[in-house]
């Protein structure tokens, strides 16, 4: 996984909460068997007006102009403010790849859900959890008529936008370190190999039913 | 010192320890897997070299993608050629990597939620993951089931373990008694519609109470089933007389000499009288009526006598303007009573409602009736093959396919409409299932869920209907 420590790019004000990992990828697309590919349909139902499939390319849809995602001024941009509760209902891990193909490095909202916000530090998206009345003031900010640049450092956990205005926010360190690194998480639990055989040992001992199909 | 509670005790029972960092390594016991969500996490392990810590603790099944006709021809029966490279991908793994799978020819095959209860895989005490949301179903035996990511799929089959962070605890209890043509689908929509879709977020939620205990294990499922609806990520059910006779006799509970060291184990597996919950509400069952959602989530749900409401009736701003969304995305005007909203496609099953006892539940309302003329079609789809072949032999099919319902082959099918069944744009459905968001049963399709009985009374009326007027 790559690591995220610093980044600094456009912010798209995506002023929607309840963002359910359906919209961020529909499931015609979960019929993949890779993990690359999401990218071109991220929001598809809402970017686009015809409905997508995987044969389409983005040259062949008919473009929803009202939605910000397709508005001129935040193309290229990578990192993503939405209300609460982002991330709602499956457990598709294909949502987070479908937001970092596109291009997105970062989404910052009051709340996420949790799967979502769990799948997030797998793959090296930061979720930023944000007051909400500094969610408030930055959208205030990043609905001008400009669009507005955002610097994230992990490392100091603030954000700051163009013309100074400046947050700083929480994370756990254990969810804030293997981020900054790109740890592999299965390297780091099978460091811990001989305590989880023992441990299956002595839970051999005290649940052997659920150990029942060795036997045979 | 206080007491423990339910979850408190299955969680400790499987911590391993602590990593550098201060996270838990917490032990899984069960781990299932569908079609979906698995491919990338076995190619992960091929690409690292690694092979499944203990290749027994997994059952596979494909569900999310398959037909739910044309089934005897198997994998050639699968017109869609992704889908059908996703359930043969599924196929290779399990056998390159010895994994038990039910396969599309298998007749224990089914919703992945159902079989774990069914085939008596899911037992007290346990720890169950899956890479579906859906998995908290489990929850209904005392186990800590969730949902979780591919990457955490990966995770599993290479470690037998996950990084947790323990959640805190909350209780619902649901006081009083369900009157008549009321369920466990509505108990738990009348939850998400007070707590909201976010309220049990970070919390395991355990449902309590009068009404927990009269339902039947089906019931019980159907209200951890979406748990996650309202945030939490598993809820769960104490141990009682119904759990252990549910799981009495079942393929993988534990054989004779084992059994009663289970049993006596499981029967400990209750929250402690002086437990404390960080968040404890109570519901009562007696004055709900059947549920039915309105909106483009699960908290935007009303009684079926009631009426859409108006986004004004919100005091938060951003819940107004969501609701104001819902309703255009619906088609639908504020004071429109429910039972004056017309359905064109009624779908019976998905991992929440499509239990025995939920056929059984729909098949007393349509016996000998006809669903409207005015519907575009109505269908039933069985959980697994098993409740499939117990429905034929309870005559089910022939109540159903006389009334006018498709009898299908079982799978994930219409709640997620990945398969052919699904909405079309504009269509409004009733729908047993689980998730009204936008598109999800279909691009621009119209989501009302309900309970099987009220699914199978809108079916005859053509309109939403409160089923009481139908037994």
């Amino acid at each position: 996984m790559e690591g995220f420590d610093q980044h600094e790019g456009l912010v798209i004000p995506f002023d929607r909460s309840n963002v359910d990992t359906d919209q961020i990828i529909p499931k015609q697309f979960l019929k993949s068997i890779k993990r690359t590919g999401f990218g071109n349909y991220l929001f598809d139902a809402w970017r686009f007006l015809d409905e997508g499939d995987l044969s389409k390319t983005p040259n062949d849809r008919q473009i929803n102009h009202e939605f910000v995602l397709n508005d001129p001024r935040y193309q290229d941009a990578s990192i993503l403010v939405a209300r609460k509760n982002f991330g709602c209902g499956s457990s598709r891990e294909h949502a987070v790849w479908a937001l970092m193909e596109y291009g997105i490095k970062c989404v910052i909202a009051p709340s996420f859900a949790d799967i979502f916000y769990n799948n997030c530090f797998k793959n090296g998206l930061l979720p930023i959890v944000l007051k909400e009345e500094n969610v408030d003031r930055v959208f205030e900010i990043i609905t001008k008529k400009k669009a507005v640049r955002m610097d994230v450092n992990l490392e100091k956990q603030t954000i700051s936008l163009d013309g100074g205005t400046k947050y700083s926010f929480e994370i756990d360190e254990n969810r804030k370190v293997p981020l900054l690194r790109g740890l592999d998480e299965i390297g780091m639990t099978l460091d811990h190999v001989e305590t989880i055989r023992a441990f299956e040992e002595k839970h051999k001992r005290s649940m052997p039913w659920i150990f029942r199909n060795e036997e045979k | 010192m206080t007491g423990k509670t339910l979850y408190d005790k299955v969680w400790d029972a499987h911590v391993v320890g602590s990593r550098d960092d201060g996270t838990t390594i917490v032990y899984i016991d069960t781990h299932l897997l569908h079609e979906v969500t698995s491919p990338q996490a076995f190619e992960g392990l091929r690409l690292a070299g690694r092979s499944p810590w203990r290749r027994h603790a997994n059952l596979a099944t494909p569900d999310h993608n398959v037909p739910t006709t044309g089934r005897h021809m198997g994998i050639a029966g699968i017109t869609d050629t992704i889908a059908k490279e996703q359930v043969i991908a599924l196929d290779d793994n399990c056998k390159e990597f010895e994994i038990l799978q039910f396969d599309i020819h298998d007749k224990r095959q089914g919703i992945v939620h159902v079989i774990g209860p069914e085939q008596g895989l899911t037992m007290p005490g346990t720890t169950i993951v899956c890479g579906d949301s859906h998995t908290s179903t489990h929850g209904a035996f005392a186990a800590i089931a969730h949902g979780i990511g591919t990457s955490e799929v990966e995770h599993v089959l290479a470690t037998q373990c996950l990084i947790q962070q323990k959640s805190k605890n909350m209780r619902i209890n649901i006081a009083g008694s369900l009157s008549a043509g009321v369920f466990a689908k509505d108990v738990v929509l009348a939850i998400i519609n007070q707590i909201g879709t976010a309220g049990a977020t970070g919390y395991t939620i355990e449902y309590a109470g009068e009404v927990v205990k009269q339902l039947s294990m089906e019931g019980r499922m159907t209200l951890c089933n979406m748990s996650i609806e309202a945030g939490a990520r598993a809820g769960l059910i104490a141990v009682d007389d119904k759990t252990i006779d549910y799981l009495r006799g079942r393929p993988f509970v534990p054989k004779a000499d084992q059994w009663s060291a289970a049993e006596e184990y499981w029967r400990t597996l209750v929250t402690d009288v002086d437990a404390e919950f960080e968040k404890e509400i109570t519901i009562d069952g007696t004055s709900l009526e059947p549920q039915v959602s309105w909106g483009a989530n699960p908290e935007f749900v009303c009684g079926i006598s009631g009426r859409v409401p108006s986004p004004s009736e919100f005091e938060d701003s951003s819940k107004a303007e969501t609701a104001q969304r819902s309703l255009d995305y619906m088609g639908l005007i504020p004071g429109q009573k429910m039972v004056d909203i017309p359905i064109d496609r009624v779908f019976i099953g998905s991992c929440t409602n499509s239990r025995i006892e939920d056929l059984r539940a729909a098949a007393e309302i349509v016996k000998g009736q006809h669903v409207s003329e005015d519907l575009q079609a109505a269908m039933v789809v069985p959980g697994s093959g098993l409740i499939k072949e117990e429905a034929e032999s309870e005559g089910l099919d022939y109540l159903f396919k006389e009334a006018g319902f498709e009898w299908r082959d079982p799978g994930c099918s219409m709640c997620l409409a990945m398969n052919a069944d699904r909405l079309l744009p504009g269509e409004r459905s009733a729908s047993t299932s689980n998730r009204n968001f936008e598109g999800r049963q279909g691009h621009q399709g119209r989501t009302h869920l309900v309970s099987p009985a009220t699914a199978a009374a809108s079916a005859l009326a053509g309109y939403l209907r409160d089923p009481r007027d139908y037994m």
